[in-house]
């Protein structure tokens, strides 16, 4: 019967079963072909599926499903733009204009990290210990999302604290990670993507005919704009099948600055400097593999992150129609003839009267606007009568506004329990495809990008060290358990993934693709748009924008109790560094590139070789 | 349209299917035009690759 969160013995033996075939298929991974660069040196190709959904199954993460898909539920279909820039970025443009000049250059130049990709470019050492140590620094922040993501699922689905959660978690992620399971093995991304695309295909299906189809489901939702909560209205929010109010200079139109500039564009175009990402492309065999690989890759993200997308956003259609009844007093009538109203939610104590349920967040009664279905009296606690109401309301009610329980929730409460289980698995399998190569690239952002070029000389030969980069890793893994433990509020896993993705465009986008495909760029002209992009989007997070910079606390300091430095400038707090600070460094990258010395003709032929006819 | 109102909206989630099937065309089209030849430069690349992978 759904909706009951509590594990039983049946759920423990298929995640056991789950996790053994799981390692079984790494084990024989291990022993045989297992890793792509395994398929090029035997000569063979990876089958396309294989290559594509590997792919997938690393970008797509617990962060796109649980975290992004709750940011629908509480935001509505507006993030079905993320969609459009995940496929139309990160399939078409990454695999079929970058993958290609990524896989040449990186085998030119020998390069086998993303820091080392660009350190080789541009001869810089400089270069790359500055990507290796942005990587190192924030890519935790990336996996704490990830974990954070994973874990409030388990808890939501399974009825066990948040912490207990991430205890088990950690501890699966360390089995998987530590011992060596971090290559990329092929064919346990592939296994575990056929799950995730099953899981998915199914949410989708279930939750449009629980609503009556396709169009009758969206109406529905439609029909629901006046039950936005209060606070999410005021910043613009028009119903989950609207785009926010769109404009500039008041706070009404907050949410429109964070939904589109934070959220799809940081993630929407910070997908092709995600390092774990390019360096895949140097893996593949060949161009003709490569576009083999589009149409699996672009099913397989629609599939993956539209689903959760549409199935938040369609949750609070579902709540309002089926979810438990919420009790409380009407304040204010919204809409008299479909029953709508904003009701002051109230429970009923041990003595039998009726006392307000107050909110942990604002500390005042809780408010939420509901469709009404129940009529009838009852005593508050003063034994005064009032009419009493039942009614149901957005999802977002039934989570208390944290946006990072919508999807868990929804699934426990709407779905077959077999299927929360069978979620929980494909989550799981999307985390660790994706920790597996977040922590592969830590390590080796310690111990081949850092520690490497900071010990040895230029010309001599270099040996990564093994222990440092098993040190990153658990250095990595303790700090991304860390910030997962300790900051849970306001839909972090979808703002700290977004905070990585944007970081990582300004700081790297611009000399990445400048050094694919331009002879022009410097080496002092990629380092100076790689120091402005991290510089903007570090000062923007701790001084400008709101959520963050009163987070990290110093801008208080600076003036006096305010969240931003602009924070008289609506709508400046609530727009991405992306905005600012790739423009910066694309401009950066140019102007320096044109005032200083052009690279070595030498060198830039070992780069462009000239192909023959 | 499709029980959405907002006309953005409607283009989100057509736009997200399109790109799919963009996708799908571009692979189908393509799926032999390219060459699939390794070089030996990918080959020891690949070794390279390979050494580092066990490492870790």
């Amino acid at each position: 019967m759904a909706g009951q969160a509590s594990v039983g013995w049946v759920d423990i033996i298929v995640i056991l079963a789950y996790l053994f075939v799981t390692g079984y298929l790494g084990w024989l991974g291990y022993r045989g072909t297992r890793s792509a660069a395994d398929f090029l040196v035997g000569g063979r190709s990876a089958h396309p599926v294989i290559m594509a959904v590997s792919y997938g199954a690393t970008f797509i993460s617990t962060a796109a499903i649980v975290g992004f898909g709750g940011v629908a539920g509480l935001f509505g279909m507006s993030l079905l733009w993320l969609t459009v820039l995940n496929i139309g970025v990160g399939i078409l443009i990454a695999f079929i204009f970058l993958g290609e000049p990524t896989r040449r250059l990186g085998h030119h130049l020998g390069a086998h990290t993303f820091p080392e990709l660009l350190g080789l470019r541009y001869q810089s050492r400089t270069i790359q210990l500055l990507a290796g140590a942005l990587i190192f620094l924030f890519m935790p922040l990336y996996s704490a999302a990830v974990m954070t993501g994973g874990s409030v699922f388990a808890a939501t689905q399974f009825g066990i604290d948040f912490e207990v959660a991430l205890l088990l978690f950690t501890l699966i992620t360390a089995a998987y990670v530590i011992p060596g399971g971090i290559k990329a093995v092929m064919y346990t991304d592939t296994m575990q993507g056929f799950v995730m695309v099953f899981a998915m295909v199914f949410l989708l299906g279930f939750t449009y005919l629980s609503l009556g189809g396709v169009t009758e489901a969206h109406r529905t939702l439609t029909d629901m704009a006046d039950l936005v909560p209060a606070p999410l209205a005021q910043i613009g929010h028009q119903g989950w099948t609207a785009m926010p109010a769109f404009g500039w200079g008041a706070p009404t139109y907050n949410l429109w600055w964070t939904v589109i500039t934070a959220l799809v564009l940081g993630v929407g175009i910070g997908v092709l400097a995600q390092p774990q990402l390019v360096v895949r492309f140097m893996t593949v065999r060949s161009r003709r593999e490569l576009d083999r690989a589009v149409p699996i890759g672009a099913v397989f993200i629609l599939l993956m992150v539209g689903t959760p997308f549409v199935v938040g956003s369609l949750s609070n259609a579902w709540f309002a129609q089926n979810g438990p009844l919420l009790y409380g007093k009407a304040i204010e009538t919204i809409d008299a003839g479909q029953d709508r109203a904003l009701v002051a939610l109230m429970r009923e104590n041990d003595a039998g009267a009726w006392v307000p349920v107050i909110s942990a967040k604002t500390e005042a009664p809780a408010k939420a606007p509901l469709i009404i279905t129940e009529r009838s009296t009852a005593r508050d606690a003063d034994g005064e009568t009032f009419e009493l109401v039942a009614g149901r309301g957005a999802t977002a009610v039934y989570t208390k506004g944290d946006a990072d329980r919508i999807i868990p929730t929804y699934i426990t409460a709407a779905m077959p329990r077999w299927f929360g289980v069978v979620f929980f698995l494909a989550l799981l399998a999307a985390a660790m495809s994706t920790i597996s190569s977040q922590f592969h690239t830590i390590g080796t952002a310690a111990g081949r990008d850092l520690y490497e070029r900071i010990t040895t000389r230029p010309g001599q030969s270099r040996e990564p060290s093994i222990l440092v980069m098993r040190l990153a890793v658990l250095a990595g893994l303790f700090l991304a358990v860390t910030i997962s433990y300790t900051v849970r509020q306001e839909y972090v896993i979808a703002r700290f993934t977004a905070i990585f993705f944007g970081l990582c465009a300004a700081s790297f986008l611009p000399a990445y693709i400048g050094g694919l495909f331009s002879r022009r760029v410097t080496r002092a002209g990629a380092l100076a748009s790689m120091l402005v992009g991290m510089g903007v989007s570090l000062f923007w997070l701790t001084f400008i924008k709101a959520r963050e910079a009163s987070a990290i606390g110093l801008v208080q300091k600076l003036t006096g109790g305010k969240s931003s430095l602009l924070a008289d400038y609506p709508n400046w707090p609530a727009v991405d560094p992306i905005v600012i600070a790739l423009p910066a460094s694309l401009l950066t990258l140019v102007v320096v590139s044109a005032v200083t010395r052009p690279p070595d003709p030498e060198h830039l032929r070992r780069c462009f070789p000239q192909r023959r006819a | 349209m499709l029980g959405i109102d907002d006309p953005l909206v409607v283009a989100a989630y057509l736009g997200a299917i399109l790109m799919a099937v963009i996708g799908l065309v571009y692979g189908i089209v393509r799926r032999n035009a390219a060459r699939d030849e390794i070089t030996q430069e990918d080959r020891s690349w690949a070794i390279e690759e390979k050494r580092v992978d066990d490492e870790l």
